[in-house]
């Protein structure tokens, strides 16, 4: 049976964990359909038809879709999965919000947060903030998915030639209304997306001293993250926080600064290829899973390592 | 208007459970064992809305082993006025809670369901969303912020770019995420006093909820390892080891 991949994007573009929701999709095999719901989507939908692996790209364009409001997206995809055997979302705040929605609709079960394909019913996913790794199968019809980025290369962006349908239905609940967003913005690779991310913690003192680390991040192309203490104390926007509640990371180089460790930051980048850690405390957990540990203060540490990259 | 909380026991979050030998799960015995801190996060806002006059009485479920009558009692020591338990043995997956708490939304009629966004155990953050498919009823997830209107809710989420408000009719369902308040500690009059307050004990059967599991656990492992690395002792050390050993910069 064939299997559909809700696209996340912001209506002009894909976002990249797309790319590795198609790979995950194209791990169990079977035709590969695209869902980009929005309103003035197109440009997504053409993105998404040049996916590699994808066959046919659905094109949902209308206003009750414009803020993916999962009362309004959830009943959509619900109505459309009837004629697949599996539909997978990227595991961000978006998929997060209404596919579990989706799955009570269907009543199904929903497979969060999976890091790797076994079989067209069974998967791995991490489970007591990545301590375990649970396999689980599913016997469900529809086999309701979110995808964790990190677990799947991306598929490439060109290549394919998809169809793209339009499709009509317009589900609009009624009972709830988008207000606002404050999005961050930042000339830097995104968090999830980066080859280098340099995280702050408790230990950086306040939100100047930040500045300092992205002077690093200037130099390596590197996204700049956080620690929930961090982002806790006012010093950084909640969206920079890694860890088992926050964003997974896994860059090829993890730079954690004044980062204790605790096992709720590691599940968010201990898959990361080579992590270092800048801490004066030589005891703190965070040097047991770092490649290069430095124990210094990072004051005195992260200028220097500044000036000699 | 009534609040409904839902609490669940999990394992303490100061724990590093340990995959049992035989890979059918997680060693839980002898194990802390306390409210997932989300939860704690959701009575703590149900408590303040009633201290704002806002909530008049507060409602508090768990559903799992006879045992998670503490983390309802704790939650009735930290202002809740009555505890719901449904109890059973089976490890509920989230379709099931959100299930049996559509039963009890539908019994209780609250004009807000505050949940966690995850469970610290399996990691699901389903149930709230769930439950609103269930219901019918709008969702606010990863709340940061709560702001009670006329007949809506305005709640501010934390979204992968940034914060996210919508409006929401009433009833809703709220899902918190760490930063919407910092949860009280209760004392010790009130965890006295907690020990009067109703607790109804209930089964699934009791309101015709089939509870079995839809996902089999064929095998629970340990993550790989991570090889330790080594100490550098100098900036220049950590510069070099970069460009010539890992090759990263
Ligand atoms: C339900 C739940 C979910 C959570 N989710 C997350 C999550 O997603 N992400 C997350 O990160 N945390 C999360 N946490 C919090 C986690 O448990 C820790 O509290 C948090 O990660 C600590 O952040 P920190 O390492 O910055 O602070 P601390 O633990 O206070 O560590 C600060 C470190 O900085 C070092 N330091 C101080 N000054 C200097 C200096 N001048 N030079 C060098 N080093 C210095 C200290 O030695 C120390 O090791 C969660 C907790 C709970 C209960
Ligand atoms: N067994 C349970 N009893 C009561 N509430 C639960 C239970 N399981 C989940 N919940 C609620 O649903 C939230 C999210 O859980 P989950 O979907 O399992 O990640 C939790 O923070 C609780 O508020």
């Amino acid at each position: 049976m064939s299997i559909l991949v809700i696209a996340e994007h912001d209506n002009a573009a894909l976002k990249g964990a797309t790319l590795n929701t198609v790979a995950a999709a194209s791990q169990i095999g079977g035709e590969i359909h695209v869902l980009v719901a929005g309103e003035n989507c197109g440009a997504a939908a053409e993105a998404a038809a040049q996916v590699a692996g994808v066959s046919k790209v659905l094109l949902a364009d209308n206003a009750a879709y414009a803020h993916q409001l999962a009362e309004n997206i959830a009943p959509l995809v619900a109505e459309l999965a009837a004629n697949y055997g599996h539909v997978l979302a990227p595991a961000t705040t978006n998929g997060k919000n209404f596919m579990p929605r989706v799955a009570a609709q269907l009543d199904v079960a929903q497979l969060s947060d999976i890091i790797a394909v076994e079989s067209a019913d069974t998967f791995k996913r991490p489970i007591y903030a990545g301590n375990a790794i649970a396999t689980v199968q599913s016997g469900d019809s529809v086999k309701v998915i979110t995808v964790r980025a990190t677990g799947f290369d991306p598929a490439a962006a060109s290549g394919g030639s998809a169809t793209i349908e339009a499709v009509g239905s317009a589900h609009d609940a009624g009972i709830s209304r988008f207000v606002k967003e404050e999005l961050a913005k930042s000339d830097r690779p995104e968090l999830t997306a980066a080859r280098v991310v340099i995280s702050g913690g408790r230990g950086m003192g306040n939100g100047e001293n930040f500045a300092l680390l992205e002077k690093v991040a200037d130099k390596l192309g590197a996204a700049v993250g956080a620690s929930r203490a961090a982002v806790d104390a006012g010093f950084v926007p909640n969206d920079m926080q890694v860890g088992q509640t926050g964003k997974i990371v896994a860059p090829e180089l993890y730079i954690a600064v004044g980062i204790s460790g605790a096992i709720q930051h590691l599940a968010g980048m201990k898959d990361s290829k080579y992590i270092v850690a800048i801490n004066k405390d030589e005891e703190a957990p965070i040097f047991s899973v770092a490649d290069y540990g430095l124990v210094a203060d990072l004051f005195d540490a992260v200028p220097e390592l500044e000036q000699k990259l | 208007m009534k609040v409904l909380v839902a609490v669940k026991r999990v394992v303490d979050y100061n724990v590093k459970v340990r995959v049992k030998s035989d890979q059918t799960g997680v060693d839980l015995a002898n194990v802390k064992m306390a409210m997932n801190p989300f939860c704690e996060i959701a009575v703590e806002e149900a408590v303040r809305l009633k201290e704002k006059g806002a909530a008049d009485e507060i409602v508090v479920v768990s559903m799992g082993p006879k045992a998670a009558q503490e983390q309802i009692r704790t939650a009735l020591a930290l202002g809740a006025d009555r505890g719901i338990l449904i109890e059973t043995d089976e490890e509920l997956e989230s379709l099931a809670v959100a299930k049996l708490l559509a039963k009890v939304v539908d019994e209780e009629q609250p004009g807000l369901v505050i949940l966690g966004k995850q469970s610290i155990d399996s990691d699901a953050n389903q149930t709230g969303q769930m439950l609103g498919a269930l219901t019918g009823m709008p969702q606010g997830t990863f709340a940061s912020e709560v702001n009670l209107g006329e007949g809506t809710v305005d709640v501010t989420r934390e979204i992968d770019g940034g914060l996210q408000t919508v409006s929401l009719n009433m009833p809703a369902i709220v899902t918190t995420d760490l930063r919407l308040n910092e949860p009280r500690y209760a004392s010790l009059p009130n965890i006295m006093k907690a020990k009067r307050k109703p607790l109804d004990t209930k089964t699934p059967a009791d309101y015709g909820v089939e509870v079995a599991p839809r996902l089999k656990t064929l095998k629970v492992e340990a993550p790989a390892e991570r090889q330790g690395g080594v100490k550098v002792a100098s900036v220049d050390e950590l510069v070099e080891k970069l460009k010539n050993e890992a090759k990263v910069v």
